[in-house]
């Protein structure tokens, strides 16, 4: 079946989305973005592509009855597989790669000492792998450099002092690694992956209770379906050349417009915090832009900016929301910059403000930067959507809901959890109306 | 799935393409900076003035040679050496926000005070501020004043608050050139005030604007055969510099003119340092400085996509010639008292906008441009309301970057990039929208 693939190309994560015919979206897929362009573009790609066949798994499955429950479950239990096996490959690279990294001055007399140990280290990551894709596991990160750069650091330390071995090479040749194995392209065939992973799961319990009579015969026929990428858009800037050729590259901010009109078609203004930068789009009815504004210079009030005030109190990025919600009087953060505000948080922590104050004030800073980028661009009009990773964040959601409600009044705004999609998304419909020979103002 | 990813290829290195016209500002500007640095040793005595509110033709009157410490700021910046220079301003205590002109200006003089030629700049023997808006200017002079005791000469021009020039203004400003300008300058140059070799300049003068606004307005043309943006920092080298007045700007302009008349008999686009353009497919009003420091980096964003600036403001920063005025040598006081008054900067907000949307209907064009500069308040105060109010009368979309002059921290290439690259493709979406509507 034909599919138009959108690749946004973020300074913290590349995103793909895949759109079939209809404009519904049949996969989406998200990796960190790393130094080969390329091949972040084709892992998010990937990763559409299996979110692809697990919606055709669906469709195909809940084609044959049985309850929505089991099929859940089931397909489930696939996608967990499918990740694990994915995992152990990568794994499989790293321990090569890392074996490799061995030589020279620095482990002259303790060559094999440290392959052994390398050796111990990646037998217990295999060992432990299947209870981070067992169901209901919490992981960190969904990506494999969190994974497994969290998981080798802690069993590196065991193994190091165990074997009476300095910690530091054990982390050199981690380091070395771990960057040559990001960069490779995934290789081997999805479906080959697809058919272990539901050769493993039908081997832990055969009785697939998903109503249907013949599920492996179900599957393999969906994965029969071939997934043509009959056109390609990819979008993102801040790079010297993306890894696309120009007729295939739009840019960020008319793929983000395009993106949001798609999920609202009402919405006319669209504030979008990504990672590095915030943008204030205008949109007309036909999800045309009219207006733009972002920061310049200064990422302060972008993603990053919580990275590092996480990073500055010591808890997870995924834990300062619920904290600062926890607060009903926002401290007033008096700096713009980041790294001025990190000194203001030390200073305040040690006058006795509470923490969840103070991270409540931080959101509202960020908050009130975008709403100064949003004015520039043009002021706020019914209905506004607010995307990109900070969306996420309820603290910032409820800060933005408090501004936009005190300076604009009673507007609709447009949250989705699916928001940092939307830049990929209007990359792929872009892809659709291309290859469909309309212009790119053409209505769809 | 392998098929569209292409490794980024890197550009081979081209020689960059001059045309003509632009060789000979360079040897212009060359013998310039030549005679400036060589002045002690002739004996000649030199003044030093802005670009706004430049009176070269009366500074000639008294043999004075004419520094621009504004267009040594710009050279440094397109050599790009006026990076080290503004460090070295704000290492002497100078703010973050203030013009790079000025910090450029005090970092190159704390460093040597050397000019393009590798010869010393001379000590101004006399600073001559008309101030024509912009009052950064005058501190500036006032540090130089400091720095080098000399005479400094204030000449006061009104705002056009109201939008035009009226009787009151004309003579105040007479007053001022009979009662302190002209004497001054007699003083210091030892020189006697010819009012009849005023006229002479001026009408030399004449036939430079002329040619000038000759060349500024091909761009009407389809394709216009001049960039009126990055082009025409080339073009208003000698009229808003030493030159106005002089033969020498006379032989340019119309070498210039001639050159241009041909591009548009072969229906050629402009010259840019990679080469002719191709085919035009945006046309944009530009408002604001350019970027120096990046100058080449930042044009090639614009005719990579087939952009081209048919009309700017800034090309009208030291004189507005294309809506009608011209120096008059039978009334030379007044002459000049007007073309003060009317430099761009001197402009209130209501002319500028109806200059720039004039711009867009008259040069065709799809939109327009705000390069808001970071260290210029002259500029960029008002700026955002003037963007609007274009937008709604011309009913064409406009867009806004952000960057300096030369301070080269503040060119962000990928972001301005990206800014550049959404509006030309916005353009384009409205484009094809009218198209479908229709």
């Amino acid at each position: 079946m034909k599919t138009f693939v959108g690749i946004d190309l973020g300074s913290t994560t590349t995103k793909a989305v895949l759109l079939d015919e209809n404009c519904e979206v049949i996969g989406r897929g998200i990796t960190n973005s790393r130094s080969n362009y390329a091949t972040a573009a084709r892992v998010a790609s990937e990763e559409a592509r299996i979110d692809g066949r697990f919606t055709l798994f669906r469709r195909a499955l809940n084609a044959g009855g049985g309850s929505r429950g089991d099929l859940d479950e089931f397909l489930g239990a696939i996608e967990r597989s499918v990740r694990f096996v994915q995992f152990i490959e990568q794994l499989d690279d790293l321990e090569e790669t890392c074996r490799v990294q061995v030589k020279g001055e620095r482990f002259a007399k303790v060559e094999s000492r440290v392959k052994d140990a390398i050796g111990e280290v990646f037998k217990l990551l295999r060992e432990e792998a299947p209870s981070l894709y067992a169901p209901g596991a919490k992981r960190k990160s969904d990506f494999f450099r969190d994974i497994a750069g969290s998981r080798y650091h802690v069993h590196a330390e065991e193994v190091a002092r165990a074997a009476r071995l300095p910690y530091e090479l054990l982390l050199n040749v981690y380091d070395k690694s771990i960057i040559e194995v990001e960069n490779r392209p995934p290789s081997g065939g999805l479906s080959e992956k697809f058919r272990r992973a539901l050769a493993r799961v039908l081997a832990a319990d055969d009785t697939v209770k998903t109503g249907s009579s013949d599920v492996p015969k179900t599957i393999e026929s969906t994965l029969d379906i071939d997934l043509e990428e009959t056109y390609l858009v990819g979008t993102g800037y801040g790079r010297v050349t993306l890894p696309f050729s120009k007729e295939h590259i739009r840019s960020e901010i008319l793929c983000h417009g395009l993106g949001a009109h798609m999920m609202y078609p009402k919405t006319r203004t669209v504030l979008d915090i990504g990672g590095q930068d915030t943008k204030g789009i205008q949109v007309d009815a036909k999800g045309i832009v009219e207006n733009f504004q972002m920061n310049d210079r200064c990422a302060a009030g972008c993603g990053r900016y919580l990275g590092y005030i996480a990073d500055e109190m010591n808890i997870g990025l995924h834990e300062l929301g619920p904290m600062a919600m926890k607060s009903d009087r926002p401290a007033r953060i008096n700096s713009t910059c980041t790294v001025f505000a990190g000194a203001e948080l030390r200073d305040r922590l040690s006058l006795g403000e509470k923490r969840e104050d103070i991270l409540a004030g931080l959101h509202r800073a960020i908050i009130l930067r975008a709403i100064s980028i949003i004015s520039r661009s043009g002021g706020v009009t019914d209905e506004f959507t607010f995307t990109g990773g900070v969306a996420k964040n309820e603290a910032a959601v409820r800060e933005l809901r408090k501004l936009i409600k005190e300076n604009y009044g009673d507007v609709t705004i447009n949250i989705n959890p699916d928001s940092i999609y939307t830049g990929a998304l209007g990359a792929a419909e872009f892809a659709r109306r291309a290859h469909h020979g309309q212009t790119d103002g053409g209505a769809a | 799935m392998t098929t569209t990813f292409v490794t980024p290829k890197v550009a081979a290195a081209k020689e960059i393409v001059k045309d003509a016209s632009m060789m000979k500002q360079k040897e212009m500007m060359a013998g310039h900076y030549d005679r400036l640095t060589s002045a002690p040793q002739i004996g000649a005595k030199v003044a030093a003035t802005f670009v706004p509110g430049n009176l070269n033709e009366l500074i000639m009157c008294f043999d004075l040679v004419n520094n621009l410490p504004e267009v040594n700021a710009i050279q440094n910046g397109l050599r790009r050496t006026s990076g080290a220079f503004v460090l070295e301003a704000e290492k002497i205590g100078h703010s973050e926000d203030v013009c790079t002109y000025v910090k450029s200006d005090i970092g190159m003089m704390a460093k040597g005070n050397m000019a393009p030629n590798g010869k010393k700049f001379p000590d101004p023997d006399v600073l001559l501020l008309s101030y024509t808006g912009c009052f950064t200017f005058m501190k500036w002079f006032e540090l130089l004043r400091e720095q080098y005791k000399c005479e400094t000469i204030m000449l006061h021009t009104p705002y056009m608050g109201d939008g035009k020039i009226t009787k009151n203004m004309t003579e105040y400003m007479v007053k001022q050139l009979k009662e302190e300008v002209i004497p001054k300058l007699e003083r210091v140059s030892g020189v006697k005030f010819d009012i009849d070799r005023l006229r002479e300049y001026l009408k030399k003068s004449v036939k430079a604007e002329d040619d000038l606004v000759r060349v500024l307005q091909s761009a009407k043309n389809k394709p216009s055969p001049i960039d009126a943006y990055f082009g025409a920092i080339y073009y208003i080298g000698p009229i808003f510099g030493a030159f106005r007045g002089t033969d020498d700007a006379i032989e340019y302009y119309k070498f210039l003119r001639a050159e241009v008349e041909d591009r548009l008999a072969h229906g050629q686009g402009p010259v840019t340092p990679d080469g002719d353009m191709g085919k035009e497919k945006y046309r944009l009003v530009v408002e604001g400085p350019p970027n120096y420091t990046s100058f080449r980096q930042f044009w090639k964003m614009f005719y990579d996509e087939g952009a081209v600036v048919v009309a700017s403001s800034y090309s009208k920063v030291g004189g507005v010639y294309d809506l009608g005025f011209r120096h008059d040598p039978d009334n030379p006081l007044e002459t000049l008292a007007e073309y003060c008054l009317g430099v761009y900067t001197n402009r209130s907000l209501p002319m500028r906008i109806d200059m720039l949307s004039r711009y867009i209907e008259e040069y065709e064009a799809d939109g327009l441009l705000i390069n808001s500069i970071k260290s210029c308040n002259s500029f960029s105060a008002g700026q955002l309301l003037m963007m609007r109010e274009v937008e709604k009368r011309t009913g064409k979309p406009a867009a806004f970057i952000e960057s300096d002059l030369v301070d080269p921290r503040y060119f962000s290439a990928a972001n301005i990039k990206n800014r550049l690259e959404s509006y030309f493709q916005m353009i384009e979406q409205k484009r094809a929208g009218a198209l479908a509507a229709a």
